[in-house]
């Protein structure tokens, strides 16, 4: 029996970003919540983070054995850890390395909700004009057109493409509105990247990733990273469009119900629009998913 | 948790919390529900979910005819509850099927009342024919406990209490008014007490009375709050959130069944409402009527057998009856005729729920309508609806003069959007058409009823400005091409399989129902789309006027009614 409240296999064996890079700090000691337990970081002297867990309602302390750390990885800008046997490495997100790119760690916001009704609503292009209106869509351009989405099952991903929505601003330059293209992908069950054609460069995209920590089965603290073209925003604009949109979307999520994500087919009212939506859910299905989600009776 | 304690009627709100275009949430049994009252007064007491993703409809807007979803905007109708629009899919009619769970509701004295599965009389109020409604006290304890302790409740000198049939307590001064006392159970440790007083009151004589009623009963909600606080807190009670229907799990929905007569209405009133042409407004026998969507049409089945398409007029949020006008036609077949002649006020007639094969899009910036003479009612019911959105349009009526122009009243409510053009020559109205239709563009759309030969120069006129063939929308009253049904060919069933044989003189749709396929249909003759099926291969003989030039060439789907093979074999997506 695993020491961990949470007893889904599948999620205990995940790697889960619990903070940004930068609140890993030598001589100080940060502590969150994964899946129910308290968690605690900081960084040693040699610059690596160190995760662990400590006893509920007690101060944290840097446990001297090795052995009683978490497995760490630092990637895309932030901590990782794991309750379980997590895969040697993550998903890729090749752009975060290109050169010219600037990345960003936009927000960090808790959000009364399970972790896959988030993804759910990042994969979303329906919700556009009605939550983020005048921004990344707007009445009456509402139609969500044919997309494509596949299981990749070499990479063990959904990936949805030919995405394209009628956005009325967007990008500063343009007059009036264009057909801003997207590219979903879901590499793990909390995570997801999404690319969106660059106002700046035509053949390049926009990266903008979530990655969803979920503090329990029905709260999670998304972290919100972008790899960007744009050289000329400051990173205080950028993160106040971001945190925008989110603030938008937050009591949207927090409205509904149930706040797990129902499984069975039944449970809601699939459109063609949802797709990529149908395909996460099966994907989730498939890989025996329970935590943050109710479901499917056998 | 008894079903008995489903099947009651309990307060949920009072009738002040429903101010206009409000939407209230309320709780009962620990079922949450979304409360608003349309326009016309009627209040809605509803699932507080919404079918697609589950999201509150109490955060949801209340246009006064419908609900709409703050998450993606799918609109439900007053009244019904079904589901009108999908902007995610502004071309395609939601299925018929998409409808919220509603829950009983009445509203009296004052009060919402409602009940998962109420049925029968709301409790006997006697002597509160006028009422004041006092400010109800939420109390953090079970309901048995809440509804013990009301009988200690003391308002005046010499109270006494007695407890009635329905569980509510009716506590009365000494030769003076009395109170009686509800308790609504939100959930297992947490009730609302709400109360009427039996005598009317305004002003500040209302204010102290609500005041010093509200001070006593919070003095109550202390005593019983330290009593509950010393008793173990029960579990949350459990609701169960209905499945959704399996027909909508799978995209697209299910065909519905073939022509039938399911619904049984009265006609409440019928009228000329223009020269030649009389409306009638339809009421259910029972229950409420199937939701409609802008543009949708009924089957009229009349006592002389025969069966007649028309159109709804309504506006959103009418849902207690159908408007439908019929045009006196000398010399049809007698369909019209037997309206204006053998139908009265009081007949009942058998209709089909409505089905729509000219759904409106509402993502258009600016729509264009062009209806001639009785082309006019699928129109003004989409009219009527961009209008209430406030969404942009023009309205061009043709009509042989000012008498023949049918529902003054709701063209009244749409000012300068409707242009009526009477009397003009055909070359007149082509002229007048070059005009209204000389700037096509990018989210602009045009709708088009009207008689076969206008409805031809309007489509061609349109396609010479340039509109593109998914801008032009159109509906034919019916169809007036020669049909050739000589041929004889084979279809294959891809999803029954099966192979069936239509031999000359029969049509697709007869040899599928003698094979006991159900499929959907209803003016059978080409004109209204609901026999549309998918074409996997082959070459097809079109003889409708539903499918666009392009939707023909493209081959994908058949109205089965009329049109046949032009090679040995169909296979079809049935």
């Amino acid at each position: 029996m695993s020491r961990f409240t949470c007893k889904d296999p599948v999620v205990l064996d995940l790697w889960h970003a619990i903070a940004s890079a930068d609140e890993a700090v030598d001589g100080a000691i940060s502590t969150t919540v994964l899946l129910e337990d308290p968690v605690a970081f900081t960084r040693s002297e040699t610059g690596d983070p160190v995760v662990w867990t400590y006893p509920a309602r007690t101060e944290p302390e840097l446990p001297a054995d090795p052995a009683d750390h978490l497995p760490v990885l630092e990637r895309y800008g932030y901590v990782w850890t794991s309750f379980g046997t997590p895969p040697p490495d993550l998903f890729p997100i090749p752009e975060y390395g290109e050169k010219d790119r600037r990345n960003i760690h936009a927000a960090t916001f808790g959000v009364n909700v399970s972790a896959p009704r988030a993804i759910e609503n990042f994969l979303d292009m329906g919700h556009f004009p009605y939550v983020h209106t005048d921004i990344l869509g707007a009445e009456p351009h509402t139609e969500v057109r044919e997309y494509e989405v596949e299981i990749s099952e070499e990479r063990d991903e959904i990936v949805a493409t030919n995405c394209k929505f009628f956005q009325p601003m967007a990008a500063a330059a343009s007059s009036g509105g264009t057909d801003v293209d997207y590219i979903y992908r879901v590499p793990h069950p909390y995570c997801s990247v999404l690319y969106k054609s660059s106002p700046l460069d035509e053949s390049r995209f926009d990266v903008i990733a979530v990655f969803v920590q979920p503090v329990d089965q029905e709260h999670v603290r998304a972290h919100m990273m972008l790899t960007l073209l744009d050289e000329t925003s400051e990173d205080t604009a950028i993160r106040l469009f971001q945190q925008t949109i989110f603030g938008q979307d937050k009591p949207i999520l927090e409205n509904q119900y149930p706040k797990r994500l129902p499984l069975d087919p039944r449970a809601e009212t699939p459109i063609r629009a949802d797709k990529s939506a149908i395909a996460y859910r099966r994907w989730l299905t498939k890989k025996g998913i329970t935590y943050g989600v109710i479901p499917a009776a056998a | 948790m008894t079903t008995d304690m489903h099947s009651h009627w309990y307060p949920i709100a009072s009738s002040s919390d429903l101010p206009k275009r409000h939407v209230y949430q309320a709780k009962l049994l620990g079922r949450e529900f979304a409360v608003w009252r349309a326009d016309d007064g009627y209040v809605n007491v509803w699932e507080n979910r919404c079918l697609h993703r589950g999201v509150r409809l109490s955060i949801g807007i209340n246009d006064g005819k419908e609900l709409k979803c703050q998450y993606h905007g799918w609109r439900y109708a007053n009244r019904t509850a079904g589901c009108t629009y999908i902007p995610a899919h502004p071309a395609d009619a939601p299925a018929r099927t998409i409808c919220n769970h509603r829950y009983p509701t009445q509203e009296v004295h004052g009060l919402v009342w409602a009940g998962e599965t109420a049925s029968g009389e709301l409790p006997d109020m006697e002597g509160f024919d006028e009422v004041t409604v006092l400010r109800p006290v939420p109390v953090n304890a079970p309901r048995e406990l809440v509804a013990q302790e009301l009988r200690h409740y003391v308002f005046a000198e010499g109270c006494t209490s007695r407890e009635e049939a329905d569980g509510s307590v009716i506590v009365t001064a000494a030769g003076g008014p009395s109170v009686r006392l509800f308790v609504q159970p939100c959930d297992s440790n947490h009730s609302v007490i709400r109360g009427l007083l039996d005598q009317a009151s305004e002003g500040a004589e209302r204010v102290a009375i609500l005041k010093h009623h509200n001070w006593l009963l919070e003095e109550l909600r202390s005593r019983i709050e330290a009593a509950a606080a010393s008793m173990e807190t029960p579990e949350p009670m459990v609701v169960t959130i209905a499945k959704v229907s399996e027909d909508l799990v799978d995209i697209p929905p299910a065909s519905e069944d073939g022509r039938q007569a399911e619904l049984r209405v009265q006609v409440t009133e019928k009228a000329m409402t223009a020269e030649g042409i009389v409306s009638l407004r339809l009421e259910a026998l029972k229950g409420p009527l199937p939701t409609f969507q802008p543009g949708a049409h009924i089957d009229v089945h009349l006592q002389n057998g025969l069966v007649r398409q028309y159109s709804l007029t309504n506006g959103p949020g009418e849902t207690d009856h159908y408007t439908i006008g019929v045009k006196r036609e000398p010399d049809s077949r007698g369909g019209s005729v037997a309206i204006h002649d053998g139908v009265a006020k009081g007949d009942v007639l058998a209709i089909s729920a409505p089905r729509n094969n000219f759904p409106l899009r509402r993502d258009a910036t600016h729509t264009v309508f062009v209806a001639g003479g009785i082309g006019v009612t699928p129109l003004l019911s989409m009219a009527r609806t961009l209008n209430s959105q406030g969404l942009g349009f023009e309205f061009h009526y043709f009509v042989q003069s000012g008498a023949h122009v049918a529902f003054n009243q709701a063209f009244g409510e749409m000012g300068d959007a409707v242009t009526i053009h009477e009397g003009l020559s055909p070359g007149e109205t082509g002229d007048t058409l070059r005009d209204v239709l000389k700037s096509p563009g990018r989210a602009r759309h045009v709708y088009i009823c009207g008689p076969g030969p206008m409805l031809e120069a309007t489509r061609q006129i349109a396609a010479d400005a340039g509109w593109a063939d998914e801008a032009i929308h159109f509906e034919y009253f019916k169809n007036t091409t020669e049909r050739d049904d000589s041929s004889s060919f084979e279809i294959d069933l891809a999803r029954s399989a099966m192979t069936l044989t239509v031999p000359s003189g029969k049509t697709i749709l007869d040899v599928l129902r003698e094979a006991g396929i159900n499929m959907s249909s209803s003016c059978e003759q080409g004109a209204c789309g609901t026999c549309r099926c998918g074409v996997i291969e082959g070459e097809i003989l079109h003889q409708d006027v539903y499918l666009s030039p392009k939707e023909k060439a493209e081959g994908k789907s058949i109205m089965t009614c009329v049109s046949r093979a032009a090679s040995d074999r169909l296979i079809l997506d049935i």
